[in-house]
C-alpha cells in the first residue's frame, strides 16, 4: 500500500503500523516527537499496534526552535 | 513593594515565575549562541515549535531547554486556520507533554498579523479541550477581551509585526488592553531593543515575550542581559508611579532661602 510520511508516498507493508512509518521519517529522538495519521494525533504508546492503510497520511513532528 | 531586592513572582496560569521575560527560540545562528543568550536573559520559560521531522537535525533545542531546566512552551506557528492550529496544538501537548499552548493563527505571511475570527474559533477549541491557551493577539482591546471571556490564560498582544523591530506602534490600545485585562497581559512581537522592552512594562503589561531582538543581534548574549535589565527597570518604574508629563518646567530645588547677591 502507499501512505505519504511527511509529504512523500512511500510503499508499505499491507500490514505496517504507524511505528513502521515513523522508522521510515528517520531517527526518533527520545522526546519531543508526535505523530499525526490524517491530521489525528497517535499517542506514542499506540504506534506500534496502530495499522494504517492505503492512502492514508503519516506526519511524524519533532522541536524544532521557534517563536 | 513585598521585595525590596527583586520582583515579585509573575503568576500564569497559577504557576509563578520570577522572570518576567519569556524568550523565543527562533533566529539563533547556532545553539550554542542560543544557550549563552537565554542564560544570560534569565528567562524561565522559552518557546518552541514543531515541524516534520528533520532526519539530518544537529541536536535538538528541547534537549538544551531541559538542560537548562528551562519550560518549553510549544506555538503554533505557521498555521493560518483554526482546524491547522488545533491539531498542532494537539501534536504539540503529545511531544512536549504539556497542555500550554502559545496559540498563533496568522492571516498572511506579508504582515503576519493574526487572523481574528480563526483565532477565536481556535481559542475556544482548544479551551475547550483543556488546554491552557495563551494566544498571540491584535492590539485590539476588544479581540483581547474576547479571548480572556473564552477562558485563555493571557493575552498577548503584538508591539507591532512579528520580527519587524518596530517596538510599540500603539501603546495606547496596550495600555487600554492592560487596562481592564483580568489576565496577564504579555506584549509579544515587535520588540527591537531593551528600551522598547522598557516601555511594554512601563505601559503595565505583565511580561514580554521576543526572540528577533535577541536572536538576531549582533550579540544575543549582550542583548539578552539588556532585555532582563529593561524588563526588571520597566516593571519597577510602572511600580514605583511615574511623575506627570507637563509642559513647563518645575524646579526640584526650593526657591525659598535664596540668599541676596547682586
Amino acid at each position: 500500500m502507499i501512505v505519504a510520511v511527511n509529504g512523500e508516498p512511500r510503499e508499505l507493508d499491507p500490514e505496517a503500523t504507524v511505528a513502521e512509518a515513523v522508522a521510515i521519517a528517520g531517527p526518533v529522538p527520545p522526546s519531543g516527537i508526535a505523530v499525526a495519521v490524517d491530521g489525528e494525533v497517535v499517542p506514542r504508546a499506540r504506534w506500534e499496534r496502530t495499522k494504517l492503510s492505503d492512502g492514508q497520511s503519516v506526519e511524524v513532528v519533532a522541536a524544532v526552535q521557534g517563536g | 513593594m513585598a521585595e525590596r531586592n527583586g520582583l515579585p513572582a509573575f503568576e500564569l496560569a497559577g504557576e509563578r515565575f520570577s522572570s518576567r521575560l519569556i524568550v523565543g527560540t527562533g533566529g539563533f545562528r547556532s545553539l550554542g549562541d542560543m544557550e549563552r543568550a537565554l542564560v544570560a536573559s534569565g528567562t524561565e520559560i522559552v518557546t518552541v515549535a514543531l515541524r516534520r521531522l528533520d532526519p539530518g537535525a544537529q541536536g535538538s533545542p528541547l534537549e538544551l531547554i531541559r538542560r537548562l531546566d528551562l519550560f518549553a512552551l510549544p506555538n503554533t506557528a505557521g498555521c493560518y486556520t483554526a482546524r491547522d492550529a488545533v491539531r498542532t496544538a494537539r501534536l504539540a501537548r503529545e511531544a512536549f507533554e504539556t497542555h500550554w499552548v502559545k496559540l498563533e493563527v496568522i492571516g498572511d505571511d506579508r504582515t503576519l498579523y493574526p487572523d481574528a475570527v480563526e483565532l477565536l474559533r481556535a481559542a475556544e477549541e482548544l479551551v475547550d479541550d483543556g488546554f491552557t491557551v495563551l494566544p498571540y493577539t491584535n492590539d485590539d482591546p476588544i479581540l483581547a477581551r474576547r479571548l480572556e471571556d473564552l477562558g485563555c490564560a493571557a493575552v498577548m498582544p503584538l508591539g507591532s509585526p512579528i520580527g519587524s523591530g518596530m517596538g510599540i506602534r500603539n501603546p495606547y490600545n496596550v495600555a487600554i488592553i492592560v487596562e481592564r485585562a483580568t489576565v496577564p497581559v504579555i506584549l509579544d512581537a515587535g520588540i527591537g531593543t531593551a528600551s522598547e522592552a522598557a516601555a511594554a512594562m512601563e505601559l503595565g503589561c505583565d511580561a514580554v515575550l521576543l526572540a528577533s531582538a535577541v536572536s538576531r543581534s549582533e550579540d544575543p548574549e549582550v542583548m539578552a542581559r539588556a532585555m532582563r535589565s529593561a524588563i526588571e527597570a520597566g516593571y519597577l518604574a510602572r511600580r514605583a508611579g511615574r511623575i506627570p508629563r507637563k509642559l513647563h518646567a518645575e524646579a526640584s530645588t526650593s526657591t525659598e532661602g535664596i540668599p541676596e547677591l547682586s
